[in-house]
């Protein structure tokens, strides 16, 4: 490799491809002294102009402060070292303050999850994408506003007169993305970081992010894609490292590391992804888990550790009076301008004991409002929901009040459902004692049985929330919700927030409880891959309405309704993991064009 | 509908409504105290005739029902009439006219200084080193917790008397003003620059902050322009409270100054019971306490855009929610 010195990067050749960055050994640590914690060892990673490298684990694993460090913003805790650093040829281990302020935003941009806070939210989406033109002076003050408005349509943001003046509350989450990949990429840096940028969005808009990704790359921009989501980076990288505990475990070709992978975590991740193939597995390994902050399993009979996925379960049969029935169930909010939007119309849905029935849909398509029609906490407007063959929605509270404890719900944030200040015994405590269970041993006995069916241990109990990692935390919310013995579990994007393999735990759990109690689940999710892998009917909701549902297996294989097989269309990375079938997905129908070539439409 | 006018119009209806309790208070107190208020009118070291007590008892209607009494003072209030001065024989609204200028131009300064000092204070040490930050937190606490009138007392003792930098007392032009001004200024800026650092150092950890740093925005500017606005918020708000606090500070230090002005007045009106002229300083501070929140809640949505499209009643703006993301930290 070259000396760090100012060799003209032409010198080597241009056919060379000079990576556009290129670090050897890079260790970064936090805290001093006996407390220093090495947060990354040893990395070593370059990318060229045009590729696009993958760095793939979860989190804790060092890909964030990978990132950062390569735009020496590891932070003012972190200590960074490195055998070599290259930044464009040129030695970045001498970079002072001031050659650093020119590489960033200039050279390498960077694209942070979740625009919402990545944003000042407190500027307009003009000022944030003019900010990088301005600090490196890239074009004349004058012409900035214009070229403002050419980066958000570049973008693919409809109308950028209009959201060039808005504020980032004001945009949907996918426009809101965009704004950040237009400011990003507003001083047309040779190197884009992206750090997880279609977590928390939906299909259609993340399939939008990644092809806008895919175009700048054609263009000739290196990409350094951090994602946790394997289906994503199958879809975009040219090559993978996959991070573990700071250390890349493996590195090589995308495809090859996906479908071939060498390294055990690296297959123990792909295996851990849910989809239609999963169903009736175990996404997660035995006893013999490989992460040693999350607690070990309940024993399961039946399951081999020795191999990755476990035997295929055996679905409950269903009795034949159903425990839910929403018939024509329709609700309208009053927005804040005073319109009135019709949030869920004509929804009707039963789910039978032990069955698990999906509801997919993008967000604000109703899923959530549906969900709380069924729980009672919102009255419909028309139609009526029906509990274990009593009416629901037309009960007074006073009376739906005892009843309540049978159907329970768990949310995609379980830390905003706690208390902070109350333990894990308490929070346990409480739930217990709204079904009569006394204060005392018999409380304390009931809820160390609760933390061990959801795979905790006793010393939990003196657990506050916030010091639980988030498998744990969700953990902690189905033990309370099972507590009261419910029949009916609803789960709101119960797994969105966790990482593959504690999502593989958590849905393990899942299909556990259904098994051994007969648990019903309302399956909320955005993540057609999961539901997939865990429902047995789906409803696929769109403005409000269901749009199409039936058996699982039927409607991701044949789907009927258009916008169905947009939402799978967009789905990336389905020929994902070992033994995947390498056919590619079908050409879009007519609808789906409509979302997916939406930059050559509104441009 | 919520527009932005039925905000204004609900926050200055909240200050009438404000203003109107404050009133009652003061008449409830104030009547609640005990003795005789002909006594107030006549004064002290003065023992009235029987015929000169009905007569005062008469003319204030001091006989009829308190209910009574409240109902015609509130109607008097209305109408603009403070009352006279039972200590001064003049019509209160006299009496505060010409105190109210001195107060005003000590209050104003006073709060300009504190801000311009927090300012500066927090933004030289948000995001430095302990010692740094140790230090002038240290500082801003002792200047909280130091009584203001001793502060004074040596300013005085040392600036005036000792070295002659600034006149002793009075009202006469800006250098008497500087003195008394940064003795009330000091204990406010050491509160605001505790709040503002804070929530700028808050304001540091969000993660809008690394988007800016990757644009290669200079540190100075990452600060006055991103960080700065969203830790003003909070201080704004508690801002609303220190004009409203300021009165209170003013009677000493117009005291240990021996400055004019509605502080004085008012610690005189007390001690003699000069019940309408306590009543309408008490009724002003409450006015301006409103008139300065009423301005905070104007303030607020402009500094930020999601408080003008839903007008809340709360002004902190809710804190983004961050995912609790595993980094070592």
């Amino acid at each position: 490799m070259t000396a760090p010195t100012r060799t003209e990067p032409a010198a080597t050749g241009r056919r060379a491809r000079t990576p556009l960055v290129e670090i050897a050994k890079l260790r970064v640590d936090f805290g001093t002294g006996g407390r220093r914690v090495r947060a990354v060892d040893a990395v070593d990673l370059s990318v060229a102009p045009g590729e696009c490298l993958a760095l793939v684990g979860e989190s804790g694993s060092g890909k964030s402060v990978t990132a950062r460090a390569l735009v020496g913003l590891a932070g003012p805790r972190a200590h960074v070292s490195c055998d070599r650093m290259l930044v464009d040829g040129r030695d970045a281990t001498r970079f002072d303050a001031r050659a650093w302020r020119g590489v960033r935003g200039r050279r390498i941009g960077f694209v942070l999850q979740d625009a919402l806070v990545s944003l000042d939210v407190l500027r307009t989406v003009g000022a944030e994408v003019a900010e990088p033109l301005r600090t490196h002076a890239v074009v004349p003050r004058g012409r900035v506003h214009t070229r403002v408005l050419d980066l958000l349509a570049d973008a693919g943001i409809p109308d950028p007169a209009r959201r060039v003046r808005q504020y980032p509350h004001q945009l949907s989450g996918g426009l809101r993305q965009r704004a950040l990949i237009a400011s990003a990429l507003a001083a047309e840096p040779a190197l884009l970081i992206a750090d997880e940028p279609t977590t928390a969005l939906d299909v259609t808009v993340q399939a939008q992010i990644l092809d806008l990704l895919a175009d700048k790359r054609a263009g000739g921009m290196g990409l350094l894609l951090i994602s946790h989501d394997l289906a994503v980076v199958s879809r975009v990288a040219d090559r993978v490292a996959v991070m573990r505990d700071g250390v890349i475990v493996e590195q090589g070709p995308a495809a090859r590391v996906l479908t071939q992978p060498e390294h055990p975590y690296t297959r123990l991740l792909l295996a851990a992804v849910p989809s239609g193939r999963t169903r009736g597995r175990r996404l997660s390994p035995g006893p013999d888990d490989t992460r040693p902050e999350e607690p070990t399993h309940t024993p399961r009979p039946g399951s081999d550790p020795t191999s990755v996925t476990g035997p295929r379960r055996t679905r409950p049969a269903h009795r034949d009076t159903p425990l839910v029935e929403a018939h024509a169930v329709g609700r309208s909010f009053t927005d804040a301008d005073g319109s009135v939007r019709d949030a869920v119309r004509e929804f009707a849905v039963t789910i039978h004991p032990g069955e698990a029935v999906g509801l997919v849909g993008e967000s604000g398509s109703g899923k959530t409002t549906a969900a709380r029609l069924l729980l009672g906490l919102v009255t419909p407007d028309t139609g009526t929901v029906r509990f274990d063959g009593r009416p629901w929605s037309t009960m007074p509270e006073r009376a739906r009040r005892p009843l309540r404890r049978r159907l329970q719900v768990i949310t995609q944030d379980p830390l905003g459902s706690f208390d902070p200040r109350w333990s894990v015994g308490r929070l346990l405590g409480e739930a217990l004692g709204t079904v009569g269970v006394r204060r005392g041993a018999a409380r304390r006995e009931r809820t160390v049985d609760l933390l061990l069916r959801v795979g905790l241990a006793a010393d939990h109990l003196g657990r506050r929330p916030a010091t639980l990692s988030g498998g744990q935390r969700q953990r902690v919310a189905i033990a309370r919700a099972l507590a009261t013995e419910p029949q009916v579990l609803v789960c709101d994007e119960p797994v969105s927030a966790l990482d593959v393999s504690v999502q593989a735990q958590v849905l393990d759990l899942l299909a556990d409880l259904r098994e051994s109690h007969g648990l019903a689940l309302l399956f909320i999710s955005h993540d057609l891959g999961v539901v997939h892998h865990v429902c047995d009917r789906v409803l696929v909701m769109h403005d409000g309405r269901v749009v199409e549902q039936g058996d699982v297996d039927r409607v991701f294989a044949d789907p009927e309704h258009a916008y169905t097989r947009t939402l799978l269309h967009a789905l990336p990375g389905r020929d994902l993991g070992p033994g995947a079938s390498p056919a590619p997905p079908p050409p879009p129908p007519g609808v789906a064009a409509d979302f997916l070539s939406f930059r050559r439409t509104d441009r | 509908m919520p527009t932005f006018a039925g905000y204004v119009a609900r926050r200055l209806l909240a200050g009438v409504v404000v203003l109107w309790g404050a009133a009652t208070v003061t008449f409830v107190a104030l009547h609640r105290v005990g003795g005789d208020p002909v006594d107030a009118v006549v004064g002290p070291g003065v023992s009235p005739t029987p015929s000169l007590r009905r007569q005062i008892t008469e003319e204030y209607g001091f006989d009829q029902p308190l209910i009574v009494q409240y109902g015609r003072w509130l109607g008097r209030l209305l109408g603009g009439d403070l009352g006279r001065s039972y200590q001064l024989g003049r019509p209160v609204s006299a009496v505060l006219a010409d105190q109210v200028r001195p107060t005003c131009a000590l209050a104003l300064s006073a709060v300009l200084l504190a801000g311009v000092l927090a300012v500066v204070t927090a933004l030289a040490t948000a995001g430095r080193g302990r010692l740094v930050r140790g230090l002038v937190s240290g500082a801003e606490l002792a200047v909280v917790s130091l009584p203001s009138f001793w502060v004074g007392l040596l300013a005085l003792t040392f600036l005036s008397f000792r070295w002659h930098l600034f006149p002793v007392a009075g009202d006469q032009g800006f250098a008497a003003l500087v003195l008394p001004a940064v003795t009330l200024a000091l204990p406010v800026a050491g509160v605001l620059a505790q709040v503002l650092r804070q929530s700028l150092d808050e304001a540091l950890t969000q993660p809008f902050v690394l988007t800016v740093r990757t644009r290669g925005v200079p540190e100075a500017l990452v600060l006055a322009r991103h960080a700065l606005r969203h830790a003003a918020i909070p201080v704004v708000t508690l801002a609303g409270w220190v004009v409203g606090s300021l009165l209170g500070g003013a009677v000493l230090i117009e005291t240990v100054f021996a400055r004019p002005g509605l502080g004085r007045v008012l610690l005189a009106a007390v001690g003699s019971r000069d019940t309408p002229v306590v009543a309408a300083i008490v009724l002003l501070s409450a006015a301006a306490f409103t008139c300065a929140n009423l301005l905070v809640d104007l303030v607020c949505p402009a500094l930020d855009p999601r408080l003008r499209t839903a007008p809340a009643t709360r002004r902190t703006p809710p804190m983004p929610v961050t995912v609790a993301k595993e980094t070592p930290a």
